[in-house]
């Protein structure tokens, strides 16, 4: 979808973190923040929805583990029982270690691939960055253009709150 | 960052007061020319790399009757290489999940270099077990899969089964959680590549970092995701030692037999680890000049790391032979006795006098903070950890219940070979990762920085781009 954005771009990170009070405190929907780093305290402005990756970790987590279980049982105790110095075959102490790696290998994995398929990223995306130096030293603040009523009062946040550059741009997402 | 800070506390990122600083300084080594120093050592250590990998050959093509093992020690150079550099690699775990999880900021500029370590330690470990096995392309049969082999299947009560697969997960979650933490940073280096002009450097970061953009949607999903991983990486890194020690622990040889193995193997792996990740880091502030971001503050945390498992590590000797006497075992007092004072106590001793004694020299903030000291104090951790897995197994086994099968070891050229060869695949790795990705964790070491200047170069009307 393209989209219209007015974007405000800053330096200090803190300054960027004012700006999005004094913005959503006018109302205005920020449509994201790009920054080097991850700053802290941008999420509550940004509205979005918690991530549920962590249930779907939990989720890989318990497929990992019933993998592990169920398998080792069938193999052991059904397919191929063995005899080894007398000891039982189902034995479920000794099958705690690779269900415990099994568990944690589909949870660590599901939930990376996971994340990727949410972001949207593989390797070889082309990036679009609104600066170059986002991923470098300049913090962006956008706001989608289409649903704002008053443009001026937003410059002026912008401007008040020690943004060096302001500009409009097209954006697709 | 807007959290509260107490102005007395160390700071970890000195004499810089910029992103852009901390950006420049980081990506210096990837896009400044190679040095003639870079490849000669990468070359030195790439010819002894392959000078171990003949060897192996040799290995694979001759048989392990290559090797200096007999049928009273089974066991020896190999296993004892194997989880000596299991334990190197997990340091960088430890550093990388754990500390997260305490919110320890001095890890947000080491945790790289480390997890890479880890890596590269972890690859150098597999190679034992695969050639100890002797006829390594018979390696599938490890895994449970359907079969034509009478439908063998493993035994899954076997410790070495699950060290397989404690291996295999901690490689591969390792290496996801190193490149997943490189991907913003390839970003950045992709960027500074487009500005520079250099298009085909800027594609191929920009392969590597997904297309990256920084958006505060996906850092808020990025920084969950690492504190899961962190989560789960926490235990599985203390797993994997604990059952590469079941390994032993869970046999019936006296001075292997024992307990306390998992947590001492444990606090030896963090220990040996630690003082590889002190070798390192000496090493790379200096070429890289990197002190601002690596600090004395920095080596000083390690130091102490080493000292405390170091201690524990000592504990763990002396709780062992108290518990051989203890135990009334005839059979468990005598190997003890001979691991000390038997034709293998030299080794018992370089163990006892690197692991313990040394690594006490960081009581004392002037050995500490002096980085000659440390580093050498760095490599008799690095010997003494090595030869504390040679003490387990060989004095453990050279000596068994039944005298007329005592016998002694000596490993031959081929064995040296391949350790030596190990050593040089996880510089030549090293090297290469240290040229092409960048040391230091940049985003995460921005975010310690505190109150920046503005910079002087910032650029107005500046258009949109794709990368």
């Amino acid at each position: 979808m393209k989209r219209n954005l007015l974007i405000g771009k800053y330096w200090d990170p803190e300054a960027v973190l004012k700006g999005l009070d004094k913005l959503t405190s006018q109302g205005v929907h920020i449509f994201d923040v790009f920054s080097p780093f991850p700053i802290h305290g941008v999420d509550p402005y940004l509205k979005s929805k918690r991530t549920r990756l962590t249930v779907a970790s939990f989720i890989y987590g318990c497929l990992g583990f019933l993998t592990a279980v169920t398998m080792m049982s069938l193999i052991y105790g059904v397919v191929w029982p063995m005899n080894i110095g007398g000891k039982p075959a189902l034995a479920f102490p000794s099958f705690v270690p690779i269900t415990f790696e099994l568990t944690v290998l589909f949870a660590a994995h599901g939930l990376v691939i996971t994340f990727f398929i949410v972001g949207n990223y593989w390797p070889g995306k082309r990036a679009r960055l609104l600066d170059i130096r986002q991923t470098d030293d300049v913090f962006i603040i956008a706001i989608d253009k289409d649903k704002l009523s008053d443009e001026s009062s937003v410059k002026a946040v912008f401007t008040d709150t020690g943004a060096y550059d302001i500009s409009e741009t097209e954006y697709e997402r | 960052m807007s959290h509260v800070r107490s102005p007395i506390r160390q700071k970890w990122v000195t004499n810089t007061d910029t992103y852009g600083q901390i950006t420049a300084d980081i990506v210096r080594p990837i896009e400044s020319k190679m040095n003639l120093t870079w490849i000669a050592v990468t070359l030195l250590s790439a010819a002894v790399m392959l000078f171990g990998f003949a060897m192996i050959g040799w290995t694979i093509w001759e048989g392990i009757g290559t090797w200096g093992l007999n049928k009273t020690v089974g066991w020896a150079f190999d296993i004892t290489n194997f989880v000596f550099w299991v334990g190197i690699g997990h340091a960088g775990t430890l550093i990388s999940a754990v500390l997260l999880l305490f919110r320890q900021e001095w890890r947000n500029s080491i945790n790289r270099a480390s997890e890479a370590m880890t890596i590269f330690a972890v690859m150098c470990a597999g190679i034992f077990p695969l050639l100890h096995m002797g006829r390594v392309w018979l390696g599938l049969w490890f895994f449970p899969m359907p079969n034509t082999r009478g439908s063998l299947w493993v035994n899954f009560n076997s410790p070495l089964l699950w060290d397989v697969f404690a291996i295999s997960t901690y490689f591969s979650v390792s290496l996801v959680f190193w490149y997943l933490g490189m991907i913003p940073d390839f970003a950045t280096v992709r960027d500074r590549f487009a500005i520079q002009g250099r298009k085909i450097s800027s594609r191929i970061y920009g392969i590597l970092s997904f297309g990256w953009e920084g958006s505060s949607r996906n850092w808020s999903r990025y920084e969950v995701i690492s504190l899961i991983l962190s989560g789960l990486a926490t235990p599985l890194v203390l797993s994997v030692h604990t059952i590469v020690s079941m390994d032993f622990a869970t046999s019936v040889i006296p001075g292997w037999h024992t307990t306390i193995f998992p947590p001492y193997f444990v606090a030896g792996a963090i220990f040996s680890g630690f003082g590889m990740v002190q070798t390192l880091m000496i090493v790379t502030r200096k070429v890289y000049k990197l002190e601002n971001y690596i600090t004395l503050d920095h080596m000083e945390s390690i130091a102490k790391i080493v000292l405390a498992t170091g201690s524990l590590v000592g504990l763990a000797y002396m709780t062992e032979f108290f518990t051989a006497w203890y135990s009334g075992s005839l059979w468990e007092r005598y190997i003890f006795i001979n691991r000390a004072f038997g034709p293998f106590g030299w080794s018992y001793w370089i163990m006892f006098s690197c692991n313990v004694i040394t690594p006490q020299l960081f009581w004392f903030k002037k050995i500490r903070t002096s980085m000659v000291l440390t580093f050498i104090i760095s490599i008799f951790v690095n010997i003494g950890m090595w030869f504390e897995r040679f003490v387990i197994i060989v004095t453990s086994l050279h000596r068994d219940f039944l005298p007329s099968s005592w016998s002694m070891y000596t490993p031959t050229y081929v064995e040296f070979g391949i350790l030596i060869g190990s050593f040089g695949l996880f510089f030549t790795l090293f090297f290469l990762f240290a040229k092409y990705a960048p040391v230091v964790n940049m985003f995460e070491v921005k975010t310690l920085l505190k109150h920046p200047k503005k910079p002087d170069n910032l650029e107005t009307g500046s258009e949109p781009v794709t990368v």
